[in-house]
């Protein structure tokens, strides 16, 4: 079993990273506080339930802030849990088909973050 | 002392003769200031001279003895008998590597990665001995002073799930050693090691388990050097989309 002596070929992970680790990065500071908001102190009424209303959650995400906002915290944390899945197959064993499992896991995130950022640019 | 004994397990395998490696049971007398490696040593002397193990310094220098302890990679002379007694233990070669003979391992693989990241300072430019020594401050040794510490016992690479899956992977001591090179300030070979860095089989072979640094005896964070240069290696990929060599 030799090694490669040849030069090694760049790999394109970097860009898959970056996502994983902005998305991460969202995922472990933000999640919990949006869960905190909107699955426990609102249905508990320490935050008044108007703070969520239509009108309000409408407005924000038709300003262009609030829709990049949006747009950020839905693919970003996306690309995390898919990249994180790609590897995750890996690290069990399913090795069938790793090029169909990259296809299927980063075009899944990159469809989804096209979807919402059609979207929120319609509303906008 | 006491006139107790322990019972040991060693996962033994002579090529010329097995076909298979088995579990072989010793019994030996009890001391609690017996180490793994001691123990090795009273079997072969007094038990069984046909047991193959490596070892030499015996003080957790040389890097030889290491081996997979219940399961562990741990090196036999600093895990003590103590530490599991009276329960049995088990002893085996190191993980992830072919066996050569019972506990000897072969480590072929792992010397030739050794070598594949050019392991010594290449200077910016070559000094005559007239002109002196390559000065360095104390904050600048800091910068690559753990990494250096390595004895290359292999026990990061019988940790690594990612060098059990796919033994291309450059692997922790390989990229730890890497940074102790690059992140040195007489050294100007980065550019050239980066290339292994940025492989499929550098870093980015790494999900950052960091099993090899909870097992490295002296203390090195391989796993530390690695995610370190996915940075450097995510830079470097900016980089080279806008001046393409």
């Amino acid at each position: 079993m030799s090694h490669q002596t040849s030069q090694p070929k760049r790999s394109h992970e970097p860009v898959f990273w970056g996502l994983f680790g902005a998305g991460g990065m969202l995922t472990a500071f933000l999640t919990p506080v949006m869960i905190l908001i909107t699955g426990i102190l609102i249905p508990l009424g320490i935050i008044d339930s108007d703070a969520l209303s239509y009108e309000r959650v409408h407005g924000f995400a038709t300003s262009w802030y609030g829709a990049a906002i949006l747009l950020v915290l839905i693919a970003l944390p996306l690309w995390h849990t898919l990249h994180r899945i790609f590897h995750g197959l890996h690290d069990i064993g399913v090795h069938r088909g790793r090029d169909w499992q990259q296809v299927i896991c980063y075009g899944f995130a990159f469809a989804v973050s096209v979807f919402c950022f059609t979207l929120l640019i319609q509303m906008l | 002392m006491t006139n107790s004994t322990i019972d040991i397990d060693i996962l033994r395998y002579r090529p010329e003769q097995d076909n298979a490696p088995f579990v072989q049971t010793y019994r030996i007398p009890y001391d609690e200031e017996m180490s793994m490696l001691e123990a090795l040593q009273y079997i072969k002397d007094e038990v069984d001279g046909t047991l193959s193990f490596r070892w030499s310094c015996r003080m957790a220098i040389c890097g030889s003895c290491g081996m997979m302890i219940d399961g562990v990679p741990k090196l036999g002379c600093k895990a003590f008998l103590r530490d599991y007694y009276p329960n049995k233990i088990k002893l085996e070669p190191l993980a992830n590597f072919p066996i050569e003979r019972d506990l000897v391992v072969v480590m072929d693989d792992f010397i030739t990665k050794l070598e594949s990241i050019k392991p010594y300072i290449i200077p910016a430019e070559e000094k005559s001995l007239e002109q002196g020594e390559y000065i360095q401050t104390p904050e600048q040794m800091a910068k690559y002073k753990q990494f250096s510490m390595c004895i290359n016992c292999g026990l990061c690479y019988a940790a690594c799930p990612q060098y059990a899956l796919n033994t291309e992977f450059t692997g922790p001591a390989a990229l730890a050693l890497l940074a102790r090179y690059n992140r040195d300030s007489r050294d100007a070979g980065s550019a050239e090691r980066m290339a292994i860095v940025n492989a499929e089989e550098g870093v980015w072979g790494c999900t950052f388990v960091g099993y090899c640094s909870k097992v490295c005896p002296k203390g090195v964070d391989p796993a530390a050097a690695i995610q370190l240069f996915k940075v450097e290696s995510a830079k470097d990929y900016l980089i080279g989309m806008f001046k393409p060599e």
